[in-house]
């Protein structure tokens, strides 16, 4: 357990291995290998380290490798007085950690596997540049998770912000794609915004960054009626979180993230990036859980998404773009319950608050597992389908590929909430939580759920069932390819081939055409001929999915609710980490947490609440009613896209307004576009005529003074010096015309003048003698 | 009886003439005569000097002024020469060239 350190550590050498040498000098089996041996190893330590903080009792779940410091102490002024402000590289284990890294790890590893298939189209450097990212996303996911203080987390949550940026960009030379990645990276950093005001503010009012000691501090402090410090410090940090965890209104990124590979989305969804803000919530469960005003924020806001969400992926047909929404949708209810659990836990029902943190925690969990296995067998019809997304351009697409068929449809139905497949568990256990706390709230979530099951069996019908509607294929062989389009069944000699015959036509694709004539990859068996129809992929990306569609089944299974007769491990498991360190499940089980107390005090009316209770019975009875409106809404769909097709287009064409709105996603781009991107425009285009105005306009007025000046100045020079000067010239020489007579050349006249200068001067001396 | 006065306007009268002759003359080759008439009115005056006060140097003086005024005439009329050639002609009224 004290090698924890070395979990992030591994992805990280992986990513300098293949991003130094690799992009360079490997081929593509060696960054493959280099990438998924560092997830391999990665993996296997943080089972061992799981099953390490599994033979520890349940109150001593809780370990932290100190590695020395980052930032040495400085003193800084807080809130109490001057504090010590230092940073350790420090990681901690403890049970919600414990679970993320298997999660980020486990499904991180699958991808990687899928991915060395998946991406063989690109040319060598590409792959290995892609495995170097997806390592680095995990890296530094890990950091993420494991940092035992906010500014460690802050490295790992800006790190995944950039790697997501990387990721989704990957195919840069894509104008989409690279917009679709800054995007991401943009409305990230407005979260990124507050979150680091929380932090700013958790070390001012705390004097530490330490979850350990910021949670213990803040359970010995009321619960805030009215909203104070603590309420500010959880909305930062909260708006951190709907940035990286998509949530209403900074959800806009997630969807335009299907510019990227596959499984960078499946990364990206699934394991890692999204699941850090609910996470983030999750760690700082007991600032949470003072904060009641931020808490019922928590709440709507992370339902709201999740219906919203959810009605725009009702019409989608994007397969992804369906897949994305319900992304955003899913990662609503885990706010929702997160919310609700702080909200409980505010109001005294540490039993339910804390369940519906770990319901949370544990649909995050259960969804990893789904959500990576729809996008990864998505992946794979679009591979299948070389490049199409479109749905409206597949169907019956079952025939070609029965093991994504199987794998996808495991996926669908846990999602949905059939019961007994992992969504059923964890979906239920928001919901219950939800009943008991709010039932507006919960009235949401169950219309979520109708919807979530409609959508994605709409998906599942327009891909898998009805009939083939995509384009023809070119055939190698007439008579072959007769047999095979008669038959249904894929041509046996073409298992591994990837069409680029559509590729021009689709310009979300699956990557852009390379010619790879060398021996090097022709080695690997992947021909690149004409598209030879759809086809199942191949092994390297059918095995993650079965695993996964194993997972998506029994992941359920370690929280089975006491009502179905489970002991709720994994919520039991993960109850720790939602308390302070003093404030264990047992002292909170004795009579009452210190925030229930805390209420007690400021308002007695919430004391008098017992919480809120239902039978059993009645809980079965919840169970049975979301499991029939799961039903509901896939047998509606079926009946929409299988049965009669012609009903859902004149559905469609009858509430027209109501498609056009949900199918333009409530015009929320187009609105952030007028408002938040227009105005930062507008007023850079305003700062531009300020700089060009009045500064230019000071820089050149200051030009223009010194010409001037020196314009003054040039007119004394050539007007009174040259001036003075020319006067002398000028007068000697008018003067001259006078004074030249004399010199007429002639020497006789010369020597008369001496003569009678002589007479002169002789007659003077006679004369005055 | 002959005085040093009758010499001194002896000499007097010849320098007037040479003088008028200098200025008066057009022809450079006369006025070159008319410089020599002025010196010789000299020369009579230092030799009537010399014999009335019966001392040698006034007659030494003489026939130095005879030897440079030979030694002028050579210097002279060899400038009027190498002039006449250029000009083709001795008029002293054609010779303004120090004029402004």
């Amino acid at each position: 357990m004290d090698l924890i350190w070395l979990i992030p550590i591994l992805p990280g050498i992986g990513a300098a291995i293949n991003g130094l040498v690799g992009i360079r000098s490997f081929n593509r089996q060696t960054s493959g290998l280099v990438a998924c041996a560092a997830m391999a190893a990665a993996l296997g330590l943080s089972i061992y380290a799981f099953a390490e903080l599994l033979g520890l009792p349940a109150d001593a779940r809780d370990h932290v490798v100190d590695l020395g410091y980052w930032i040495p102490p400085i003193p800084l002024q807080t809130a109490q007085g001057i504090g010590s402000f230092e940073v350790p590289w420090a990681f901690r284990l403890d049970p919600l950690s414990g679970m993320m890294i298997l999660v980020v790890t486990g499904i991180g590893f699958l991808i990687h596997i899928y991915s060395t298939a998946y991406m063989l189209d690109e040319p060598r450097g590409g792959y290995a540049r892609f495995f170097c990212y997806l390592n680095l996303f995990c890296f530094f996911m890990l950091i993420l998770v494991l940092g035992s203080t906010f500014l460690t987390m802050f490295v790992g949550w800006e790190g995944v912000g950039l790697c997501s940026y990387l990721l989704i960009g990957y195919w840069y030379e894509k104008k989409s794609a690279s917009d679709a990645g800054k995007k991401a990276f943009l409305v990230n950093r407005i979260g990124d915004w507050g979150f680091i005001l929380g932090v700013f503010l958790v070390f001012y009012t705390f004097g530490s960054l330490d979850f350990r000691v910021v949670a213990n501090a803040a359970a010995s402090m009321p619960v805030e009626a009215q909203f104070g410090v603590i309420s500010l410090i959880c909305l930062l940090l909260f708006i951190g979180a709907t940035g990286k965890s998509a949530q209403i209104p900074l959800y806009v990124w997630l969807p335009d993230a299907m510019e990227g590979p596959t499984p960078v989305s499946a990364l990206i969804h699934a394991a890692t990036m999204v699941t850090a803000g609910v996470y983030m919530v999750g760690r700082n469960a007991v600032l949470f859980g003072h904060a009641p005003i931020v808490a019922q924020v928590v709440m709507i806001v992370g339902a709201l998404t999740a219906f919203m969400a959810a009605t725009i992926g009702l019409v989608q047909y994007d397969i992804k773009r369906v897949l994305a929404y319900s992304t955003v949708s899913q990662l609503g209810y885990m706010f929702l319950a997160m919310g609700v659990g702080a909200y409980a836990t505010a109001h005294g029902w540490p039993h339910i608050g804390l369940a519906a943190f770990a319901a949370g925690a544990f649909h995050l969990m259960t969804h990893a597992f789904f959500k990576a296995l729809l996008f990864l067998g998505s992946g794979s019809v679009i591979h299948a389908m070389a490049g199409e997304q479109d749905m409206r351009r597949m169907g019956d697409l079952r025939r070609y590929m029965p093991v994504t068929y199987m794998t996808m449809m495991i996926g669908t139905l846990a999602i949905a909430g059939i019961f007994p497949l992992a969504g059923f568990f964890s979906k239920d256990e928001i919901l219950f939580r939800a009943f008991l706390t709010n039932k507006m709230i919960w009235g949401l979530g169950v219309m979520t759920a109708l919807m979530t099951a409609f959508y994605m069996f709409r998906l599942m019908s327009m891909t898998f069932l009805g009939k083939y509607r995509g384009a023809a294929w070119e055939h190698t062989t007439p008579a072959a390819s007769h047999a095979a389009a008669a038959h249904g069944v894929p041509h046996p000699a073409d298992a591994h081939a990837h069409g680029q015959a559509n590729k021009a036509q689709h310009d979300v694709s699956h990557g852009p055409a390379h010619d790879h004539g060398s021996a090097q990859d022709a080695a690997h068996g992947h021909g690149h001929g004409p598209w030879h129809g759809p086809h199942e992929s191949p092994q390297a990306m059918t095995l993650p999915l079965m695993v996964l569609a194993v997972g998506a089944i029994v992941a359920g299974f370690v929280s089975i609710p006491p009502a179905l007769g489970g002991g709720a491990v994994l919520e039991h498991f993960l109850e720790p980490s939602f308390t302070a360190q003093e404030v264990g499940l047992a002292a909170s089980e004795g009579a009452a947490a210190p925030a229930a107390e805390a209420v007690a005090a400021t308002s007695p009316a919430e004391a008098a609440h017992e919480e809120p209770h239902i039978s059993h019975a009645a809980e079965l009875g919840l169970m049975a009613f979301s499991v029939m409106i799961a039903l509901i809404g896939i047998v509606a769909a079926y009946r929409l896209y299988v049965l009669s097709p012609q009903t859902a287009d004149g559905l469609k064409e009858r509430y027209a307004g109501a498609h056009n709105l949900l199918y333009n996603k409530y015009y929320v781009d187009e609105l952030y576009d007028a408002t938040f991107v227009a105005g930062t425009k507008k007023s850079s285009v305003g700062l531009w005529g300020f700089d060009r105005r009045v500064v230019d306009g000071a820089v050149n007025g200051s030009g223009w003074l010194t010409v001037f000046l020196s314009w003054v100045s040039s007119l004394i020079d050539r007007y009174v010096v040259d001036g003075a000067v020319n006067l002398v010239g000028r007068t000697s020489e008018e003067s001259s015309f006078v004074f030249r007579r004399v010199q007429t050349g002639l020497v006789q006249n010369y020597a008369l003048l001496m003569l009678a200068g002589v007479c002169v001067f002789v007659s003077i001396y006679l004369l005055v003698r | 009886m002959i005085t040093p006065t009758h010499y001194m306007l002896l000499s007097a009268a010849l320098f007037m003439i040479g003088v008028a002759g200098v200025l008066l003359r057009r022809n450079i080759i006369v006025i070159f005569m008319s410089i020599e008439l002025i010196l010789n009115a000299v020369n009579i005056n230092l030799v009537a000097f010399s014999y009335q006060l019966q001392n040698g140097i006034g007659q030494v003086f003489a026939i130095f002024v005879i030897a440079v005024a030979a030694a002028e005439a050579a210097v002279g009329l060899g400038i009027i020469l190498a002039f006449y050639r250029n000009k083709e002609t001795v008029n002293i009224d054609e010779m303004n060239l120090m004029r402004w």
